[in-house]
């Protein structure tokens, strides 16, 4: 603040220098605005060089290192690529977690964007009291990444849980889902879809962009419900479902508290729930094996920077970009 | 493609009519009826697990698991003292150091957060092109590579642990890592009108100037969308409070409401339910405050991505 009010006294010119200074700014306003654009900027570069980019490389050197936490980077074991080597060949459970994380992104992600779409359509017309239902199918999204919803999400699907309790007076038969590998992952999956608010709130908003003349130029010509909504709403619609589809898979690779809090923190019932980031996190800070969970982090940064760049490639041939769009 | 199609086609023949569907053989009147159960069915369904939570956290132990009914028999208002004063330390403690520790990532993202978009989104200067895509690709890096290096250094600058174990998790957000809210920012002030800088330049401010009196007044909304999802999310986050916290009485909620369920045998169901639904009061709370700012505040920054 001290800063500010300086630089404000002293640029104040008494009114008889008013023209004088309007003419001198051209010549020193580039460089000082440079200099002022790099001050503003310094905390988010500083926090870019030291908290993000420096400690990227420290885990890329500690990925080739047999390293615990409790000695000095300095004192890391260089191993060349045993982490690598090991991870890929030797453990199965890191597979079992790659295999997981694909199959709860693969299911996940258009199911839940597919109800977020189904339900965005349903709400996109002016009713009274549209602002609250919309709010309402938000909330999920607000309280399902935490800790208290997992809890309760563990006791309806539990052996004797309210899901169960359901199935049995429709005479359904029951199963304990979160104790059976076969059936674990789905609770999770199902945890996920449930907060397809977000997702939704997007493509209300992408809905909302849609001119209402190209669903009139359709009716006349004849299309119907089907073909307007494969004709019309989802090319018009795509750079929506582009960048929702691009954070939600993020997003389902990031999955952690969950897979955690439905598995006690083992990834269990038979590694069904053990979720990369999950056991990430088992190999850093219970197992204490830092090199090899920088190795897993490295594996895990390049995928997803792989996945992206060809969701990115793949645009080019689905994206559609109207002029008058959003862009 | 449709659009284009119309124009060459010939216009006012539409093609056989189709016989009119059910719903369209319905007036307006029945239709929005049915329009209406349909989505407050869809939405029972969406919030039963909310309300069943509320109802279960007063039933007693025994009914919890296998009654899927929101209303308890037996009503056992005890579940809630009993959680807070479950583990060796109050609920209450574990409530202010959530509260401490989401309200200081509120005040370091907007701070942050907001001198940088100014500077993305109003200033020029050398390379800003790349520090702004730099920016949005790390919108899109996942935490979890960065969080074993970043505790190992942490770990080296002695901030892991005593005295003081939240600065780990403080300090990102005072140099604007979340780049998500530096995005959100920097789309709100592209809003604002470029003559207002003009005017306040002529009138002789400086680019701190502009800050101060032209873009700081007018960001409040954004500042305010930064505020409520800053605290949500850190209230919410699990990942990295679990890493850094392991003194129970610096435990933060989510880490405290984890060790209800090492310790579940059947007799603390009860009152890890009451915990789990008051561990999620303050978001409901923001949620009924500032609904519709919530809904609107995803979109600014979602929608063009």
């Amino acid at each position: 603040m001290a800063m500010t009010t300086a630089s404000v006294s002293k640029r104040h010119p008494s009114p008889s220098a008013g023209a004088t200074a309007k003419r001198r700014r051209p010549q020193r306003g580039p460089r000082r605005e440079g200099l002022a654009g790099y001050i503003f900027l310094s905390p988010w570069l500083l926090g870019l060089m030291g908290i993000t980019a420096a400690p990227m490389l420290i885990s890329l050197y500690l990925s080739f290192t047999d390293y615990g936490v409790l000695t000095g980077i300095g004192e890391a074991e260089w191993v060349g690529l045993d982490n690598y080597k090991r991870m890929l060949t030797e453990d199965p459970a890191y597979w079992h977690s790659v295999i997981v994380t694909i199959k709860f992104a693969l299911i996940s992600v258009p199911l839940k964007l597919s109800a977020a779409l189904a339900v965005a359509m349903l709400l996109n017309r002016d009713r009274i009291g549209i602002g609250l239902y919309r709010g309402l199918f938000y909330l999920p999204s607000l309280l399902g990444g935490s800790v208290g919803l997992a809890i309760v999400w563990v006791n309806i699907f539990n052996r004797e849980g309210a899901f169960n309790a359901v199935l049995d007076i429709f005479g359904l038969p029951t199963r304990p889902w979160i104790n059976e590998p076969g059936t674990a992952l789905w609770t999770l999956i199902v945890l996920a879809i449930w907060q397809f608010g977000s997702p939704m709130v997007i493509f209300l908003a992408g809905l909302k962009q849609i001119p209402g003349e190209l669903y009139e130029a359709a009716s006349v010509d004849g299309a119907g419900k089907m073909r307007k909504f494969f004709h019309v709403t989802i090319p018009m619609l795509s750079p929506v479902i582009f960048f929702n589809l691009v954070m939600e898979i993020i997003k389902a690779f990031e999955g952690f508290t969950g897979a955690f809090v439905v598995s006690g923190g083992t990834g269990g019932p038979v590694d069904s729930t053990l979720m990369y980031t999950l056991y990430l996190y088992i190999k850093a800070f219970t197992d204490f094996e830092m090199g090899y969970a920088s190795a897993m982090a490295w594996i895990f940064l390049v995928t997803l920077g792989i996945i992206t760049v060809l969701l990115f490639n793949s645009g080019k041939f689905w994206v559609h970009y109207s002029d008058e769009g959003d862009g | 493609m449709m659009a284009t199609q119309s124009m060459t086609a010939p216009r006012r023949t539409p093609a056989v009519p189709k016989p009119p569907s059910l719903l369209e053989r319905l007036g307006p009147k029945a239709r929005a009826i049915a329009w209406s159960v349909l989505v407050i069915g869809i939405l029972l369904i969406v919030l039963y697990p909310l309300a069943w939570m509320f109802g279960s956290s007063f039933k007693a132990q025994s009914e919890i698991v296998n009654n899927f009914s929101m209303f308890p028999t037996e009503f056992t208002p005890g579940n809630y003292p009993e959680g807070w004063n479950h583990l060796d330390v109050s609920f209450g403690r574990f409530f202010i150091n959530s509260t401490f520790l989401a309200l200081a990532c509120v005040v370091g993202n907007a701070l942050s957060c907001l001198i940088t978009a100014y500077a993305f989104a109003r200033l020029k200067f050398p390379l800003r092109g790349m520090w702004f895509s730099i920016m949005i690709g790390t919108l899109l890096l996942p935490h979890h590579v960065l969080i074993i290096p970043q505790f190992i250094l942490f770990k080296t600058f002695g901030w892991v642990g005593e005295p003081f174990p939240y600065t780990p998790l403080i300090v990102p957000h005072l140099l604007a890592c979340d780049a998500f809210f530096v995005f959100l920012m920097v789309q709100f002030m592209r809003g604002i009108p470029q003559d207002l800088d003009q005017a306040a330049k002529i009138d002789g401010c400086s680019a701190f100037g502009v800050f101060r009196y032209v873009i700081l007044p007018l960001s409040k909304p954004a500042l305010i969308t930064t505020a409520i999802f800053s605290f949500i999310w850190t209230w919410n986050d699990f990942f990295r409070q679990l890493v850094y916290l392991s003194q129970l009485d610096n435990q933060t909620v989510p880490v405290a409401l984890r060790l209800f369920i090492d310790s579940t045998g059947q007799s603390t169901i009860g009152p890890m339910f009451a915990m789990a639904f008051v561990s999620l009061l303050p978001i409901l709370m923001f949620f009924v405050a500032f609904q519709r700012l919530l809904v609107e505040g995803i979109n600014t920054s979602g929608l063009k991505g």
